[in-house]
């Protein structure tokens, strides 16, 4: 886009562009906008801890007993604010599943990834990549939940496999 | 206060690629014909809300742009956004303002201008309408994403077939192909849906709702001031539920908790019988920004049993002449979907419906007054039901 719009200001002297499909003209946006959100995660650090060191962890209400997955540092329940750590079930069963095709950019070095929902053996439910053929993977089947390493960004991550 | 709230005028823009225009004239095409067919002037508004979910278009202060550009100024107004639902949200505001006595006569403006972003953009935009984090960030869920995530456990629960979704494209397209306004004009066949050019599996392109680019506009105004109106519906009834941010919060992915929870409310407050709602309606709007979702929406509306919504398409008891005509302006489907307008297009669709004034061979028969709109918010984050009347509920 950058290399067209100043194609345009050499040719026409202002970043304009006649538009094929409708013949309108259109003013091409100089001021680019480069969003990247940073994100305080120092309240469910233990999560990001465990992920390095193989383990799933995630918020236990102290009082109630209430298990949050995503791990929050609240329970609302309770309103009060005092969790303990607990490991995920490692197993549970596929809920349902996706492929995406049509990726947003940011994830445009992967291949059509399978998006998958299962239910953990004591209770929460989890969004995940499913590893493997998604043409052989179905709703009911069992799941393990395991860490890797993303591929292409290098980061660790959980992930769904199909237990053979 | 105003016990009942009337809608005394509509205008529509048409919606599609709409490069020809910038965001104020867009706006103005549908504020205009609203105006005037309410037969009110600029000075007659007390308040106007404008629904818009914004981020890929260039304009953000669009409530002071359009006191601007279309002589609203010095009237207080506000900006919704209810991701695409934000339309219904913005109605919601202006019914509660006339309901509560704060105003007699307010504009709603709904309208989204997506195209002034690549698709990419776009794509990359929606995706985050879910949980950013849990979601988006590490999973790379796209809009069809969510709704396939549905779709699949829907096909696996019910026996429905991939088949069976693209029916809905092709009715939602036969309807549309009659609609002046509509981004697609044109029919397609179930061989032409079906053609395997995958977005989210199991949905394919033309399971999927277009990005668009397009304005509504509806004058509501109070009991007192819509008494002379020579044109007019009512506002019946509107529920309005929330759901989670997470899918995996959720029990199930063949119906959204907060429809129901909208549906029931809104029944309830127009006296309508949950257990056979189309008994009361002419028709209904859902927001079929794919065509699984508008199965769900049946059976979340109760026009259907659980599981039985995947039997009236098949039936084609949602066409003119069935069960309940759905969607016969094109829906999300082929009228496209311009997020914050999508919710103010079903309120003029409802109008041109219950007024009969709608385009030839997609006008429902007008027997019972009663016509339903239902608009979804990200994946049944926010679900707005509103039902309209031809006459003020009977109390
Ligand atoms: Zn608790």
């Amino acid at each position: 886009m950058k290399e067209v719009i100043e194609k345009q200001i050499k040719e026409f002297g202002l970043p304009v562009m006649t538009d094929e499909k409708s013949g309108a003209l259109q003013w091409l946006d100089l001021r680019e906008l480069n969003l990247r959100y940073i994100i305080s995660i120092e309240n469910i650090k233990p999560f990001f801890e465990g992920l390095k060191e193989g383990k799933l962890l995630t918020t236990k209400c102290k009082h109630c007993g209430r298990i949050f997955f995503p791990p929050q540092r609240d329970c609302p329940s309770c309103r009060i604010s005092d969790m303990e750590w607990v490991e995920l079930s490692r197993e549970g069963t596929l809920e349902t599943l996706t492929v995406i095709f049509v990726k947003p950019p940011s994830f445009g070095s992967y291949d059509p990834y399978t998006v998958a929902i299962a239910k953990l053996d004591d209770g929460p439910r989890i969004t995940a990549w499913l590893k493997g053929d998604p043409r052989k993977a179905k709703p009911g089947m069992r799941v393990r939940l395991e860490i890797s390493k993303r591929e292409k960004e290098g980061y660790m991550m959980y992930e769904l496999v199909p237990v053979e | 206060m105003s016990e009942n709230v009337a809608i005394i005028g509509v205008g529509h823009s048409k919606f599609g690629d709409r490069r020809d225009v910038n965001v104020p004239e867009l706006a103005w095409e549908s504020i205009k014909p609203a105006l005037d067919s309410a037969n009110v002037d600029q000075k007659d508004i007390d308040f106007f809300v404008l629904g818009n979910a914004g981020i890929w278009s260039s304009e953000a202060a669009l409530p002071a742009l359009m006191a601007e550009y279309a002589d609203l100024s010095p009237k207080g107004s506000m900006r919704v956004e209810a991701a695409c639902a934000t339309g219904n949200a913005a109605i919601r505001v202006g019914y509660t303002a006339i309901k509560s006595g704060e105003a007699d006569v307010v504009l709603i403006l709904g309208i989204e201008k997506m195209r002034e972003s690549q698709n990419p953009t776009v794509i990359e935009l929606i995706g985050r309408f879910g949980s950013f984090f849990w979601e988006f960030e590490n999973f790379g869920l796209t809009f069809p994403g969510y709704y396939a995530l549905h779709a699949t456990a829907y096909m696996v629960k019910y026996g429905a077939s991939e088949e069976d979704f693209a029916r809905v494209a092709v009715k939602n397209h036969y309807y549309g192909a009659k609609n002046p306004y509509a981004q697609f004009q044109k029919e397609v066949t179930l061989e032409k849906v079906m053609e395997p050019k995958y977005v989210a599996w199991p949905f394919k392109l033309f399971d999927c709702s277009p990005i668009t680019d397009g304005s509504a506009a509806i004058i509501l105004a109070s009991e007192e001031f819509a008494k002379d109106a020579e044109n007019k519906i009512w506002i019946h009834s509107q529920g309005v539920g929330t759901g989670t941010a997470n899918l995996s919060k959720r029990e199930d992915f063949t119906s959204l908790e907060s429809a129901r929870y909208a549906a029931e409310i809104a029944y309830k407050k127009a006296g309508i019988d949950v257990d056979a709602p189309y008994k009361y309606l002419d028709g209904a709007n859902v927001h079929d920004c794919f065509t699984a979702p508008e199965i769900m929406a049946y059976e979340d509306l109760r026009f259907a049993k659980k599981g039985g919504g995947v039997k009236l398409i098949r039936d084609e008891q949602t066409y003119i002449g069935g069960l309940i005509p759905v969607n016969i302006d094109g829906g999300l489907k082929a009228k496209g979907h311009p997020i914050g307008a999508t919710g103010v297009s079903q309120a003029v669709e409802a109008y041109k419906q219950l007024l009969s004034q709608a385009e030839p061979g997609r006008q429902a028969d007008i027997e019972k007054g009663r016509w339903l709109a239902h608009n979804v918010g990200g994946t049944g984050h926010y679900t707005y039901v509103t039902i309209y009347g031809l006459e003020k509920l009977k109390r």
